[in-house]
């Protein structure tokens, strides 16, 4: 029998052998084979599979308040009564200073990007256990689950901006030329949600140990932010070395983009958006190298 | 025909069972496996025994050194046991899971239907979910579009196409799904057992839409348990068994082996297809004994000529035999194919042997039926009134000529009709 076959490479080499998306018309070849070593990061196969990733973002979208009752209403209620919590406790009760600004806008800037990250990072992180059942049977970029799960909140965030646009109308703050900064730091919020989630759902997929982490990491991180307090209250050296939380510099950012707060927290964000790199191509090469594995053992 | 499509190389995938890729592995778990292994390693160290493969490690080959070639608009039927790899076989054609070892090329656009509505959300509505699955199993959305109307006339689903697919039943389910990955088109459709769901017509409508589409030249890989499928519909089957490709060619010879596998042959015939005719036995439990002496084949009928018989034609044969210790004796006649796969068992009226313990017989069977192509004819003596209790049985090589045949292949059996064709105003 194997006499009569002609050599894998003959036929291949007749005909374009590539990676990626197959085109209707147009025949190419997909090539089976385990991948040795590490692998490359193969970021031209997701721009093929733009389509699904718009549907997958959609579906998530869709289906995140089907049967509530006060459906995206939900979007806003989540942030807002968190600034209404902290208000009390920490404005009101605790005398925390909010660097001149009124407590509820000082805390509510800081927490519309802050539920973007944490919702993000959540969803994210457990969509590829959530989505197993494609994961099995389809093949499509992993990371495109992910991903998806990140952005699928920028919907619940433009609502959540809405808001804070209301009450700023209501405390009377007018933003400065600054605020054009702003999509500049929601991607710096969108990059940082990303590249833990890379991390996290990878890692869910083997250990379950994640979803229970989850809950808590927000938690922590949340009080590990400036956001019920402003970073004003380091000193320098300290100051900066805050940017190692990435969310600080967005967290900072927005506040100097929306409220004028002191002076540009340039240092600070520089700390966080290189923190951000780093977090996002290490999450992205961990996650392409256990990506293999993830259709056996989820 | 010679356009390969489908190419493997020794495709090989091994599963960890036990500890190592448990399905829910903890952080616990792992630093307790690991700090065992280490001091089980320290352990054998000392006894100065080499350090091999950790502890726990086991692990099964559900695929082994699987190679074959697919030419283009085969539709090749995939069976076997549980457990023998065929899904497994799919999900790497598929690229959702990637192969230990081997390789192998696939030319031209995939599509899957490896399980019902795997990609639907039960939340939205048919209409979103026609686009979520198309989405997920590679259409465009333009392609969507332009299909829409037909993949959901095909499933008949047009009143429930607003309605959340929660509140559909499986069936319906089934053929939305189904009617999406049909309509997706793609060069090669690997299909996993899916049919299984869904009412008799639609189950036939599925079939015919697989048909046309093979016959558009799609090339399908269909994974079943459903061996009529695989006969009426396959040009080609593979039988997995552990992991590695046991029969690789026409659907009957793949079929009578999966019978075997599956245990599915009664009697004695099919274990001893390749073994001796000597024709002698002796029946060691009731202490009967037979002996066909003579066993003989005779082509009758029209268009017969010395190399075998036609589909249309009969065959005769004349047995005689000699039996001691039976009471009464039956003769059957059962042609299978060359691996034992069954098509028919005929049996004698029993009888009450002679003083001599002699019997004889001579049978015609008018018609065979049997399509073009090699058979076996077995000729048995068995005990009166117990059909399957064998007592001594022979076998010939019964080959049925395939020319002037007016029926084709991918079907059961050979038959002609009376016909009567005329056009009409």
């Amino acid at each position: 029998m194997l006499t009569n076959r002609p050599g894998l490479e003959s036929i291949a080499a007749d005909r374009q052998v590539c990676w990626g998306r197959q085109e209707p018309g147009n025949m190419t070849v997909t090539r089976i084979e385990p991948s040795r070593g590490w692998v490359s990061l193969r970021l031209s196969e997701l721009c093929g599979y733009y389509e699904l990733f718009y549907v997958l973002i959609w579906r998530d979208i869709k289906v995140r308040y089907k049967q509530t009752v006060i459906g995206v209403a939900w979007a806003i209620i989540q942030p807002f009564f968190t600034m209404v919590v902290f208000s009390i406790f920490f404005g009101r009760l605790a005398k925390m200073p909010s660097d001149g600004i009124p407590y509820p806008i000082f805390s509510f800037a800081a927490l519309v990007p802050w539920t973007f990250f944490s919702n993000g990072l959540s969803k994210a992180s457990n969509s590829l256990v959530s989505n197993s059942n494609i994961i099995k049977k389809i093949y499509f970029p992993r990371m495109l689950l992910p991903i998806a799960g990140v952005m699928s909140g920028i919907v619940d965030f433009l609502l959540a901006g809405v808001m804070l646009i209301g009450m700023m109308l209501y405390f009377g703050i007018v933003p400065t030329i600054n605020v054009l900064w702003l999509p500049l730091f929601l991607l710096l919020a969108l990059a940082t949600s990303l590249g833990v989630s890379l991390w996290l759902s990878a890692l869910n997929v083997q250990f379950r140990d994640v979803q229970h982490i989850i809950p808590f990491l927000t938690q922590i991180w949340l009080f590990a932010t400036p956001i019920a307090y402003p970073s004003s209250l380091l000193s320098e050296p300290w100051k900066t070395l805050y940017g190692l939380n990435p969310m600080a510099g967005v967290v900072e950012g927005f506040r100097w983009a929306l409220l004028g707060t002191n002076a540009a927290p340039g240092p600070l964000i520089l700390v966080s958006a290189a923190v951000t790199v780093l977090l996002v191509l290490g999450g992205a090469y961990y996650f392409r190298r256990m990506e293999k594995t993830f259709a056996d053992i989820v | 025909m010679n356009d390969i499509v489908i190419q493997t190389e020794r495709l090989s995938k091994k599963y960890r069972i036990g500890k190592k890729y448990d399905k829910y592995r903890t952080l616990r778990d792992t630093i307790a496996d690991s700090s065992r292994a280490l001091f089980e390693r320290a352990g054998r160290l000392m006894n100065g025994q080499a350090t091999v493969a950790p502890p726990g490690d086991e692990s099964i080959w559900a695929l082994r050194d699987v190679s074959f070639d697919v030419s283009r608009g085969e539709i090749v039927g995939i069976i076997g046991r549980n457990g023998a790899g065929k899904s497994t076989l799919l999900k790497i054609l598929s690229r959702v899971t990637e192969p230990e070892d081997g390789r192998g090329w696939i030319c031209g656009r995939v599509g899957s239907l490896l399980e019902v509505g795997s990609g639907f959300h039960p939340e939205l509505t048919g209409r979103e979910n026609v686009y979520l699955n198309g989405a997920i199993i590679g259409m465009k959305k333009s392609e969507i579009n332009r299909k829409f109307d037909e993949i959901v006339s095909f499933a008949e689903v047009e009143q429930f196409i607003d309605t959340p697919v929660k509140h559909y039943s499986s069936g319906m389910y089934l053929r939305l799904a189904f009617s999406v990955a049909a309509h997706l088109e793609p060069d090669i459709m690997l299909v996993d057992e899916v049919l299984a769901v869904g009412d008799a017509r639609f189950w036939n409508k599925s079939i015919h839409k697989m048909r046309t589409l093979n016959a558009q030249g799609m090339t399908i890989l269909l994974v079943t348990h459903d061996m009529w499928l695989v006969q009426t519909i396959c040009s080609r089957a593979i039988c997995l068994e552990k992991g590695s490709v046991v029969t690789d060619g026409t659907p009957l010879n793949a079929i009578g082996l999966y019978k075997q596998l599956t245990g599915q042959l009664t009697g004695q015939l099919a274990n001893t297809a390749t073994g001796d005719a000597s024709g002698k036995k002796e029946s060691s439990a009731d202490g009967g004994f037979a002996e066909l002496h003579e066993f003989e084949m005779f082509p009758a009928g029209e268009g017969v000529s010395k190399n075998g018989s036609l589909p249309d034609s009969g065959i005769r044969v004349e047995m005689k035999a000699h039996v001691d210790g039976v009471l009464s004796v039956g003769f059957l006649l059962r042609v299978t194919s060359p691996d034992g796969f069954p098509y028919f068992t005929v049996y004698s009226e029993p009888v009450s042997p002679g003083d001599g313990g002699l019997v004889e017989c001579r049978a015609h069977i008018p018609h065979l039926m049997l399509l073009p192509g090699d058979y076996v004819l077995w000729g048995a003596v068995c005990r009166g009134g117990d059909e399957e209790q064998i007592l001594t049985e022979r076998h010939l090589p019964l080959l049925v000529n395939g020319n002037g045949t007016t029926s084709n292949g991918k079907s059961l059996f050979w038959n002609r009709a009376e016909w009567q064709v005329h056009a009409t105003c």
